[in-house]
């Protein structure tokens, strides 16, 4: 079994049928760790404590969107939900750290585990459910789950949420080291784990399974996979990371209430990740990077355009429709679909001189 | 019994990505005449009827319908035109009716229930199981059926995909003798694609032959049926 | 003994809005084998329309018919510039667009209108009826909304049974590429599908909105509500959107009444999952296994 280790780039198309021996992933997936930690880390030294806070932000949005774009792309399985998921997480960190006083590591990996296990119980019972039925079924739970919050008020605060006391940056840092930033360090934290997990993952033979199933179910069974197990897998995986995403909110928000996890998270979620690319975890960061600021450039545009609050408030999500639409209509793949075809493109006309030598199979959206 | 010139073809041609599945494909179907459309499995057959029907799209060449080009036009167009093309299958709508499957033919030209009797006297079968639907009618029938629906839309040129299909003999032959009778009696322009070489060349004018997309051999029926090098090449008999 | 009479009769008013989503729902998938989550959005829209119209006018019956034709042109037009583009691709695609159609409109119509839920007034009197010497909570209105929504129903069942345009259409949403070599102009069917579905919508819309009031979010649940219904009673089956509108109807007023109103949703999930375990197909279920 030979390999190619260190010999193509990390941002190269997926040839996912061939094989890898687990070291070179390894390596490489390190590799991208220390590299997306440096960058990182510069990155909150030289930013002030709003853009921190919309670092820490774009940090626990990816998190969530890579387990989502996962789930959709490398699994092909859709799921509006994934909102309310977040609120799992969301809301058992705040219950574990308010109430309970538990320690934030502790309380993010329960906040991990019950979001995996309510993933789990809507995993299995997706496995029988495909496309719109799916979507229909996920749908129900992301406006259902956050009811919940309305029914038992005594737990879940109501329409108010539950808020917690920010995290303490530790001694060590110095006096005067600001919150934002430690905040930012925290949610960064969670983003770099999930990215060495999801790259061995998607790399590896989790990710070839997925694919196999999403792309052929009976071939791959009679290879011997158990499709439903397979599927379930993604869905727990996916919600993990929403939990752990919803966790990381709650340490940068303080907040967890059922206001900010209605459909339209769940919405933007899926606009976040078409945007990107399907099952691209890069394409997971540039969705995250839109999550975050798409906000900001509406309200300064609704300014210069002396637009009523009325508009803008309302123009993120219009914008998120269009994308949406419009994606699906001419853009399947992606940010990251388009930048693949331009470097292959790219690299086409270098090689051959500019004759194509495109077979007959397409691209499927859906590698990294 | 041969009149004018009612389907002209001129070097059509049809891809389905690299694979070309006509290839230059040149024929003429006159009036009152059945023509055969012959060859294996695969050789591009029934994409030459869905080409000039409109439903596959050509990538060259031309289709005249009594001096109309119409190649481009949209199926439902072409229909308006009198052209009527029975598909592989039958295409019988399971859960409609019989009379629903007949109705729709003629529905776009407003057709009214003298015309619809006048089907019913062509196939009496199908008057006995009017109301039931068509999915439990037999092979048979739903060929009937289906001819009786394509003309109902009054068409002057009938495409026809493998009508002997599935059926046994004797119900065959009598479909057969159907179709020649309707050329000659309505003087249709009827276009025959068979798989039953023998059987379609026994009641048609001018017999075709398709290898690999490609005309092979256009001549009268009976030279084409004579010509033993041609039956044992590409017919089968 | 009297709440249950209550809690029954008004599980079957909303059943009959229920129903009037599902049935929309089913003629978009019986068509064009799409699922519509914009529906919910779509007949937002159209109630929101009405809205301003009986706001400007004063007149609840010129907004009630204004908002059922602007129903069928949106339908139309959803469906000419939109769906025509995906029909026939990767039903994924279908599911996303329909979705950023929902967000869209939502967008627009908190644009246009703003987020505040505003009332709506009901065609009739609210005020239960005195049956012996028992007050109910079934109203006038009531009788209207299940009676309009039956007699849309059947209305609907009779143009796609009796007609030539039913046939016709029916013949393109069963075999497309055959009813085109029929001379059915199935773009055209398909169009005419959508609208129809949409003043099914548009209906349920106005029922509704007395009670949910109108704003942009108002109407997700319903649409959560019409596809359970629709599911329940197997997506290929008019008949089936009626009667499941109908069940889930009595279901979900049970629970509201019996537990909380707050897990009417969860109630729908429970549903929802419960029938495609068990009976994919849904209660109306023809013999085909569920395809997507």
């Amino acid at each position: 079994m030979s390999t190619s280790a260190g010999a193509e780039p990390s941002s190269a198309p997926n040839r996912g049928w061939r094989l890898r021996a687990p070291a070179g992933t390894l390596t490489r997936s390190l590799g991208l760790v220390a590299l997306a930690g440096v960058i990182f880390l510069a990155a909150s030294e030289g930013l002030g404590s709003y853009e921190d806070l919309q670092l820490a932000s774009g940090a626990y949005y990816f998190v969530a969107l890579a387990g989502l774009t996962v789930l959709t792309g490398l699994s092909g399985q859709i799921s509006l939900g994934h909102g309310a998921l977040m609120a799992v997480g969301a809301y058992t960190f705040t219950l574990l750290v308010g109430d309970e006083h538990w320690a934030l590591i502790p309380a993010l990996a329960a906040a991990v585990l019950v979001s995996a296990l309510v993933g789990a119980l809507v995993g299995s019972a997706a496995t029988r459910l495909r496309g719109p039925y799916l979507a229909g079924a996920t749908l129900a739970l992301a406006v259902g789950l956050p009811a919940l919050a309305d029914k038992y008020t005594g737990t879940f605060g109501g329409a108010n949420g539950l808020t917690i006391n920010p995290p303490t940056p530790p001694s060590w840092l110095g006096q005067s080291f600001p919150l934002e930033r430690w905040e930012a360090w925290i949610a960064g934290a969670g983003a770099l784990v999930v990215v060495f997990l999801m790259h061995n993952l998607a790399h590896g033979g989790v990710g070839r399974a997925f694919r196999a199933v999403r792309d052929d179910e009976i071939a791959s069974s009679l290879c011997g996979l158990h499709v439903g197990r397979v599927q379930t897998l993604a869905f727990v995986i996916s919600a993990a990371c929403a939990g752990l995403g919803g966790g990381l909110l709650a340490v940068v928000l303080q907040l967890a209430a059922p206001g900010a996890f209605g459909l339209g998270l769940s919405l933007s979620l899926l606009t976040a990740i078409v945007l990107g690319g399907l099952g691209s975890q890069l394409g997971a960061i540039w969705g995250a990077g839109v999550l975050v600021l798409l906000p900001g450039w509406t309200d300064s545009i609704a300014h210069s355009f002396s637009l009523s609050t009325q508009v803008s408030a309302n123009l993120p999500l219009a914008i998120y429709g269009l994308v949406l639409i419009v994606a699906m209509l001419a853009w399947p793949t992606g940010i990251q679909g388009a930048l693949r075809r331009i470097i292959a493109a790219a690299r086409r006309s270098l090689v051959h001189g500019g004759h194509s030598d495109e077979g007959i199979v397409p691209s499927s959206p859906g590698e990294l | 019994m041969t009149g004018a010139v009612a389907l002209q073809v001129d070097g059509l041609s049809t891809d389905y990505g690299p694979v070309r599945a006509v290839d230059g494909v040149t024929l003429s179907v006159r009036e009152g005449s059945v023509t055969a459309v012959l060859g294996a499995n695969g050789a591009g057959k029934t994409s030459l009827l869905r080409t000039i029907s409109g439903l596959e799209r050509a990538s060259a060449g031309r289709a005249v319908l009594y001096g109309q080009d119409i190649l481009g036009i949209a199926v439902e167009d072409i229909v308006r035109r009198g052209l009527a093309h029975v598909p592989e299958g039958r295409g019988v709508i399971t859960e409609l009716s019989t009379e629903e499957n007949l109705r729709l033919g003629g529905l776009w030209r407003g057709a009214d229930g003298a015309s619809l009797e006048e089907m019913y006297e062509l196939f009496p079968a199908l008057r006995e199981r009017r109301t039931q639907l068509a999915g439990s009618l037999s092979g048979g029938e739903r060929q009937m059926l289906s001819i009786g629906r394509a003309l109902l839309s009054a068409p002057r040129v009938l495409l026809l995909d493998e009508p002997s299909l599935g059926l046994a003999p004797i119900v065959s032959a009598q479909i057969m003798q159907l179709i020649r009778e309707l050329a000659t009696e309505r003087r249709l322009a009827v276009l025959l694609v068979e798989q039953n070489a023998r059987s379609a060349l026994s009641i048609a004018d001018r017999g075709i032959v398709l290898n690999v997309g490609r005309v092979v051999a256009d001549d009268a029926a009976a030279v084409v049926a004579a010509d033993e090098g041609l039956r044992q090449a590409y017919l089968g008999f | 003994m009297v709440r249950f009479i209550d809690l029954t009769l008004n599980g079957i008013s909303t059943g009959a809005v229920y129903a009037a989503v599902a049935l929309a729902l089913v003629m978009i998938w019986r068509a064009t084998r799409i699922v519509n989550f914009a529906q919910g959005a779509m007949l937002m829209i159209t109630t929101f329309i009405a809205s301003s119209v009986i706001g400007s006018t004063g007149s609840y019956w010129l907004g009630f018919a204004v908002a059922l034709a602007s129903g069928l042109l949106l339908g139309a037009i959803v469906e000419r510039v939109l769906i025509r583009r995906i029909e026939g691709g990767p039903p994924l695609n279908a599911v996303i667009v329909a979705l950023g159609l929902l967000i869209l409109l939502e967008a627009a119509a908190g644009m246009i209108w703003g987020n505040t839920p505003r009332s709506f007034p009901p065609a009739f009197s609210i005020r239960g009826y005195d049956v012996g010497g028992t007050h109910l909570l079934f109203a006038p209105n009531d009788t209207f909304t299940v009676l309009v929504v039956f007699a849309v129903a059947a209305g609907l069942g009779l143009l796609f049974r009796r007609t030539r345009l039913g046939l016709q259409m029916r013949a393109a949403a069963l075999a497309p590429e055959v009813a085109r070599l029929l001379g059915v102009r199935v773009g055209r069917m398909f169009t005419l599908g959508w609208a129809f579905a949409a003043f099914a919508g548009s209906l349920a819309g106005l029922l509704v909105a007395p009670s949910v009031f109108v704003g942009p979010n108002q109407f997700d649940s319903i649409l959560i509500f019409g596809f359970t219904a629709a599911v329940l009673g197997g997506l290929d089956s008019p008949a089936g959107a009626i009667v499941g509108g109908v069940v889930l109807g009595l279901v979900l007023s049970y629970v509201s009444g019996y537990e909380s109103a707050s897990l009417v949703t969860l109630a729908a999930l429970v549903v929802l999952i419960a029938v495609l375990m068990i009976r994919p197909g849904g209660l109306f279920s023809t013999t085909r296994e569920r395809r997507v």
